[in-house]
C-alpha cells in the first residue's frame, strides 16, 4: 500500500517569497547599510552643461573644507585608472570614468571628493569651480547622424557609432547582403504598410539607486568591493583588470539590492572610481547615488526608432518586413550598449513565419545619458515594431489582429525553428496561447462591448499583441563572460543544505525557488535549505542575474551540482544500508532501500555518516559537496499575448485602461506566485513605457523629466486588476524546462496597449501613436488637430 | 539627496515658534512635504528648521458655531476620512483625499501646504470656493485673510516672515465638489477645480468657484459664478456658465501646454459644478 509523502512536493506550488519578510521589515542590508572602520565618503561634482570643453577647474575651496580628505580631478582620476572598458566588439571612444577634457552629457562626472561624512563631501563638490567652453549640443538622433550641429566624437563622423549593420534575409555571416528575397516580397505584396515608429527613452529607475563600498586593504594587498550590481562576478572581473590586481585579490559583493531592471549589469565609472581611490588612499570609501544622480547618472532604456514596412496579401498572409532600426545610445558606450540594439535585429521574426526579413541598424551619439539595458533589452522594441506593424496591417485589411496573427504563426509543429534572424527557437505553441487569450479575455463579447460603448460616444478600443523573446542567455558563444551558471550544493554535516548560485537574485525569489527544488530534489524540508548568492568569496564562480536567465541557466546549474551530490549519498546510504546504490530511495527526509522502507535511515545520519566515514566506502571521499556549470546549448524563447482594453476621455484625452488579461508561457513554472510577481512588475513598467513614462530632453541637453516630479512612474491607481494566464511549453534547452520570466510583461504589454489607444481613436483616421500616450497628444487628436 | 547644513528647534506652543521665528528667521518645518523635497535638491538652503508638529492644538478639526476650523497641522489624510468633513463639506474631502499618495497625505498638512503656495496645490482652490479665512498669528497677534486675498502669485502669499499659519475656518458647504486632471508623474493638478454652489429650491442662489494649477496662483472664476446667479440648478445653466471659464495669465510645461490648459478649465469648471449639483 502506498504511503502519503509526509513532505509536500513544492516545485510547482505558490511558496511565498522567504526573502519577503526580511526585506519589508527593513532588515535587509543594502550597500549603504555597510559601514567599515575608517570610510570616507565620495561624492562626484558633475557637469551641468551637455557639452562643454573644461577650461578650468578650481578644487582648492573644496580641499581646504574640513574633513575633506581628497580631491580627483579628471586627470588626476586619468592617472590611476584606465579608459571605460567595454564588453562589445564595437568601436568605441575613449570614455575616461571622470572627464577629462571634454564634458559630453549633463551629468557626467568631473572630480570626485573624498571625506569624512557624506554631507560634507556634497558640500566640497559643491565648492568645486568648473568652467566649460560650451560646445554645440545635439540631442535629436537623426539630426545627430547628419554631423550638424556637432560632431561628439571626432573619430566617429556624424556621430555613428555602429554605421549601419545589416541582418536577416539574404545576409551572410561575413555581411554580405542580397536584397532579392526581400525585394521580391515587397514587388509582389498587394499591401505595403510603412510607419516611423518610436520606442521612447526611459529611466530605470530601481527602488534602491546604486551603490559602492571599496575596500582595499593594503597589508593584505586585497580589495573587497560591495555593490548594489546585478553581477558580482562579472564585477570582480573588470575591478581586477581595471586596478591591476588578480581577480583571487578581490572579493565582490552584491548585498541586497533593490531592483536592477537592467541598468545594474553595467559596470560604472563611480566602481572603478570608488576601487581606485580606495586603493590610492588606502582608507575604504563609499559612494551612494542620490536619486537625481540616478535619473542623468545611471543608463538610460531603450530609445530606438524604427521605420517599419510590411509587405502582405489581402488575404492577410505576411510575405516581407523591413525594419531599418536607429538606436541612439547617449553620449558613450557602455558595457552592453553597443548590443542591446541588435536584439531587437535578432527578434524581428517575431512570432511569424515571414519569408523575407531585412533589418538594419544604427547608433548614433547624443549628448545624453548613455544606454543600455532596461528590462527587455531589445526585445520589447522589436515586439513594439512588428506588433504594431501587425495592428497597422490587420486594421488595413480589416481583419481581426488575432486572425491576422493566427494566419502568420510559426505552426506549432514547426520547432525548433529557424528564423530569418539567425535564431533558433527552441519550442513554441502561439496559437495556444491566443486561443486561450481570446477565451479568456472573451475576446468576441469585448468586441461588442467596445462597439456598443462607441455608440455612445465614448472612445474604447481593443489592442492585442503577441510576443516572444530569447531568454536564459547564454550560451557562452553569446555572452563574453560566458553564458553558463554555476551552483554548488553541500549536504552539510547537520542534513541541512547550503547551495550558492552565480545567479545574483535582486527581486526574482532565487533564495525560495531553488530552496524548492531542493528540497523535492533531496526529499528534505523547505526550512533546511539556504541559497547563498551575492558574495565571490562565498559563491566560487558565477555570471549573474540578466536576461531572464536565473531559473533557466542558474537553476539548472543547482538542479545538476544537487543530483551529483544526490548520487554520491546515495552511495553512502548504500554502504550504511548494505544496499545497492540504485536501490536507494529519498523520500520524507529518509534514504531508505526500495520497497523496504522501514530499512533506512534519516537524511541528517546519512549525512553525519558521509563526514565521519567510519568505514570509508571504497571508492568514495569523504564529504558531500559538488558543483556544477550549466552551459545551455540554446536560448529559450518564452511567449505569450497579451489584450487589453483602453478608454480616452473625450474632453481631456486620458486614457483610462479598463482590462488587461496577459497570457504567458514561461515554460515549466518551478514557483508561479513569483511568476506572477515578475509578471506584475513587467506589466508595470510595460505599461508605464506605454502611457506615461519617458525622458524628454530639451535642446541643450538637459533632462526635463529628472525627478520623479515630472518623471510619470506608473503606481496602483494607474491599473486595473491584471488578469493572468499561462500555456506550458516546455524547453528542450535544460532540463527544468524553464523560459525564464523576468522581462516578459514588458514585451506584450507596451504594442496591446497602444495598438488599443489607435483603435479608439480610429474613428479620428488615427493609425499610429507614439508612446507615451500624453492625454494632450490624444486630446489634440480628439480636436482634430491632427489625423 | 544631501540638504545643507541646518539647525533643528523644535517648538513648544505658537508663542514659542513665533519667538523662534523672530530670532532665527528660520523656516516653518511642519510636514514637511514641501520644504524638505527642496532642501534635498538644495533648492531652499534655510538655516534654522522649527518644527511645529508637536505643538498641542495646532491639528485637529472642530466645529464652532456653524463653522469648521482645521489646525494647520492637520494632515491631509486627517482631512479626507474625517467625518464631519465627509458629511458637511464632501468637496474639501475630495481634494484633500486627491493630494500625492497616502504617504504624503499621511505626512504633509493642510497649514503646509497654503504656505508653500505651490500653483498646482489642491487646497486653495478648495479654500477660494469655501471662502475661507486663513488664521495667521505674528508678534503683533493674529490676523484673519480671507482666501480671496491669501493667493497672491507663484509661491506668493499673505504670510509675512514671522508670521504662522495657525488653522483656516470657513462655513461649511455640502454642495460643492473638486474635480481634477492630475499631472501624471507628481499627482499635482494641471487643473484643478473646486465650486461650491448655494441652491435656494430650483435656483443657484450664489456660486463660489475657486482654480487651481492652470494660472501663476489660485484663484475665483467670478465671470463663471456671476453667470450661476440666480439660474435654475439644472445641468444646462452649468454647461453654459462652465464655458465661461477662464483665466488670463495660463501656465505652460511638459505636462500641459497653455492651449491645453485653456481648453481643460471649462471642462473641469462643468465636471465639479456638476458633482457641486449632484449633492444640491
Amino acid at each position: 500500500m502506498a504511503t502519503t509523502p509526509v513532505l509536500p512536493k513544492l516545485v510547482g506550488e505558490r511558496v511565498k517569497r522567504r526573502e519577503d519578510p526580511r526585506l519589508i521589515q527593513g532588515r535587509g542590508t543594502y550597500v549603504d547599510d555597510v559601514k567599515v572602520a575608517g570610510m570616507r565618503h565620495l561624492a562626484f561634482k558633475r557637469s551641468d552643461i551637455a557639452h562643454g570643453r573644461i577650461t578650468s577647474i578650481d578644487t582648492s575651496a573644496a580641499e581646504a573644507m574640513e574633513g575633506v580628505e581628497a580631491v580627483f580631478t579628471g586627470a588626476q582620476i586619468a592617472a590611476l585608472l584606465a579608459p571605460m572598458p567595454i564588453g562589445t566588439p564595437f568601436p568605441s571612444p575613449e570614455h575616461r570614468a571622470v572627464a577629462v577634457d571634454v564634458v559630453r552629457y549633463a551629468g557626467e562626472a568631473v572630480a570626485v571628493v573624498a571625506a569624512s561624512d557624506r554631507y560634507v563631501a556634497r558640500d566640497a563638490a559643491d565648492a568645486i569651480v568648473v568652467n566649460y567652453e560650451p560646445l554645440p549640443v545635439v540631442v535629436d538622433t537623426e539630426l545627430a547622424m547628419t554631423g550638424k550641429p556637432v560632431v561628439i566624437h571626432e573619430a566617429f563622423p556624424n556621430n555613428l557609432a555602429v554605421p549601419l549593420v545589416p541582418s536577416g534575409t539574404g545576409v551572410t555571416p561575413d555581411g554580405k547582403v542580397d536584397d532579392s528575397a526581400v525585394d521580391r516580397a515587397f514587388a509582389q505584396a498587394e499591401v505595403v504598410i510603412s510607419q516611423r515608429m518610436f520606442n521612447q527613452r526611459l529611466v530605470p529607475n530601481a527602488m534602491e539607486p546604486r551603490g559602492v563600498v571599496a575596500h582595499y586593504e593594503p597589508g593584505k594587498n586585497t580589495m573587497t568591493i560591495w555593490s548594489s550590481t546585478q553581477n558580482p562576478h562579472i564585477l570582480r572581473t573588470m575591478i581586477a583588470a581595471m586596478t591591476g590586481m588578480g581577480q583571487d585579490q578581490v572579493r565582490a559583493i552584491a548585498p541586497e539590492v533593490g531592483g536592477g531592471f537592467g541598468a545594474k549589469i553595467n559596470i560604472y565609472p563611480e566602481e572603478y572610481v570608488a576601487a581606485v581611490v580606495s586603493k590610492q588612499l588606502g582608507l575604504p570609501v563609499k559612494w551612494i547615488e542620490d536619486r537625481s544622480e540616478a535619473f542623468v547618472a545611471t543608463t538610460h532604456g531603450r530609445d530606438i526608432i524604427a521605420y517599419v514596412d510590411i509587405a502582405a496579401n489581402r488575404d492577410g498572409r505576411v510575405l516581407g518586413l523591413k525594419m531599418r532600426l536607429i538606436a541612439d545610445i547617449g553620449a558613450y558606450n557602455m558595457l552592453l550598449t553597443a548590443a542591446i540594439p541588435t536584439l531587437t535585429m535578432l527578434m524581428a521574426n517575431a512570432t511569424y513565419d515571414i519569408p523575407a526579413i531585412r533589418t538594419t541598424l544604427t547608433e548614433v551619439f547624443t549628448n545624453k545619458t548613455p544606454t543600455d539595458a532596461y528590462r527587455g533589452a531589445g526585445r520589447p522594441e522589436a515586439t513594439y515594431f512588428v506588433e504594431r506593424a501587425m495592428s497597422m496591417l490587420a486594421a488595413e485589411l480589416k481583419m481581426d489582429p488575432a486572425e491576422l496573427r493566427r494566419k502568420n504563426f510559426i505552426g506549432r509543429d514547426k520547432f525548433p525553428y529557424q528564423t530569418q534572424m539567425g535564431a533558433v527557437y527552441d519550442s513554441g505553441d502561439y496559437e495556444k496561447a491566443l486561443d486561450l487569450a481570446l477565451e479568456k479575455s472573451g475576446w468576441k463579447s469585448l468586441i461588442a462591448e467596445r462597439d456598443a460603448a462607441r455608440a455612445e460616444g465614448r472612445l474604447v478600443g481593443l489592442g492585442l499583441a503577441m510576443y516572444v523573446e530569447v531568454c536564459g542567455l547564454g550560451p557562452s558563444s553569446s555572452l563574453p563572460t560566458g553564458g553558463w551558471e554555476h551552483a554548488q550544493v553541500t549536504i552539510e554535516r547537520d542534513g541541512r543544505i547550503s547551495a550558492t548560485t552565480g545567479a545574483s537574485p535582486h527581486g526574482q525569489g532565487n533564495e525560495t525557488t531553488f530552496a524548492q527544488m531542493l528540497a523535492d530534489q533531496f526529499s528534505i524540508p523547505f526550512d533546511h535549505v539556504t541559497i547563498v548568492h551575492g558574495d565571490t568569496a562565498v559563491v566560487k564562480q558565477g555570471i549573474g542575474t540578466f536576461g531572464s536567465r536565473s531559473q533557466a541557466v542558474g537553476g539548472t546549474a543547482i538542479h545538476l551540482a544537487g543530483g551529483k551530490v544526490k548520487t554520491k549519498m546515495a552511495k553512502f546510504a548504500a554502504a550504511l544500508l548494505e544496499a545497492h546504490e540504485e536501490d536507494i530511495v529519498f523520500a520524507d527526509g529518509r534514504l531508505s532501500v526500495k520497497g523496504v522502507p522501514a530499512m533506512g535511515k534519516t537524511f541528517a545520519e546519512v549525512a553525519a555518516y558521509a563526514y565521519v566515514p567510519v568505514p570509508l566506502p571504497p571508492g568514495l571521499e569523504p564529504g558531500l559537496s559538488d558543483e556544477a556549470f550549466f552551459e545551455p546549448a540554446n536560448n529559450t524563447y518564452p511567449f505569450g499575448c497579451h489584450i487589453s482594453m483602453l478608454e480616452i476621455d473625450k474632453d481631456t484625452g486620458e486614457p483610462r485602461l479598463l482590462k488587461f488579461v496577459a497570457v504567458d508561457d514561461a515554460g515549466n513554472l518551478v514557483n508561479p506566485l513569483i511568476v506572477e510577481g515578475q509578471i506584475h512588475g513587467g506589466l508595470a513598467q510595460g505599461i508605464g513605457q506605454a502611457m506615461i513614462e519617458e525622458a524628454v530632453y530639451n535642446e541643450d541637453g538637459q533632462l526635463l523629466t529628472g525627478s520623479f516630479m515630472d518623471y510619470a512612474m506608473p503606481r496602483a491607481i494607474d491599473f486595473p486588476r491584471f488578469e493572468l494566464h499561462a500555456t506550458v511549453t516546455p524547453t528542450p534547452v535544460n532540463p527544468l524546462g524553464a523560459k525564464g520570466v523576468g522581462e516578459a510583461g514588458t514585451l506584450g504589454s507596451t504594442p496591446s496597449i497602444v495598438s488599443a489607444a489607435v483603435d479608439a481613436l480610429s474613428g479620428f483616421g488615427v493609425k499610429h501613436l507614439d508612446m507615451a500616450l500624453r492625454p494632450e497628444k490624444l486630446w489634440r487628436i480628439i480636436q482634430g488637430g491632427q489625423a | 539627496m544631501i540638504p545643507t547644513s541646518f539647525d533643528y528647534r523644535r517648538a513648544s506652543s505658537i508663542e514659542d515658534a513665533l519667538n523662534l521665528l523672530a530670532s532665527t528667521r528660520g523656516k516653518i518645518l511642519a510636514g514637511g512635504h514641501s520644504l524638505v523635497p527642496l532642501m534635498k535638491v538644495r533648492l531652499s538652503e534655510p538655516s534654522v528648521l522649527i518644527d511645529i508638529a508637536r505643538i498641542p492644538g495646532l491639528s485637529g478639526i472642530r466645529e464652532t458655531g456653524g463653522a469648521i476650523e482645521i489646525g494647520a497641522c492637520t494632515t491631509h489624510h486627517a482631512v479626507a476620512t474625517a467625518p464631519l468633513i465627509n458629511d458637511r463639506c464632501p468637496m474639501l474631502a475630495e481634494a484633500a483625499g486627491s493630494i500625492g499618495d497616502p504617504q504624503v497625505r499621511n505626512r504633509g498638512t493642510l497649514g503646509g501646504s497654503l504656505a508653500h503656495g505651490d500653483p498646482s496645490a489642491d487646497y486653495p482652490a478648495a479654500m477660494l470656493a469655501l471662502d475661507a479665512t486663513i488664521q495667521l498669528q505674528g508678534p503683533n497677534g493674529a490676523r484673519a485673510v480671507p482666501a480671496t486675498d491669501f493667493f497672491q502669485g507663484v509661491f506668493t502669499v499673505d504670510l509675512a516672515p514671522d508670521e504662522l499659519i495657525v488653522g483656516v475656518r470657513f462655513t461649511p458647504v455640502r454642495t460643492a465638489a473638486y474635480a481634477r486632471l492630475r499631472q501624471r508623474a507628481s499627482h499635482f493638478a494641471i487643473v484643478g477645480v473646486a465650486a461650491s454652489l448655494d441652491v435656494a429650491g430650483t435656483a443657484i442662489r450664489s456660486a463660489r468657484i475657486g482654480i487651481t494649477g492652470a494660472g501663476p496662483s489660485a484663484t475665483r472664476l467670478t465671470t463663471v459664478e456671476s453667470a450661476l446667479t440666480g439660474k435654475p440648478a439644472t445641468a444646462a445653466t452649468v454647461a453654459e456658465a462652465a464655458a465661461l471659464a477662464t483665466l488670463d495669465d495660463v501656465n505652460s510645461d511638459l505636462h500641459g501646454s497653455e492651449e491645453y490648459r485653456r481648453a481643460m478649465i471649462p471642462v473641469f469648471t462643468r465636471r465639479a459644478l456638476e458633482g457641486a449639483l449632484a449633492r444640491v
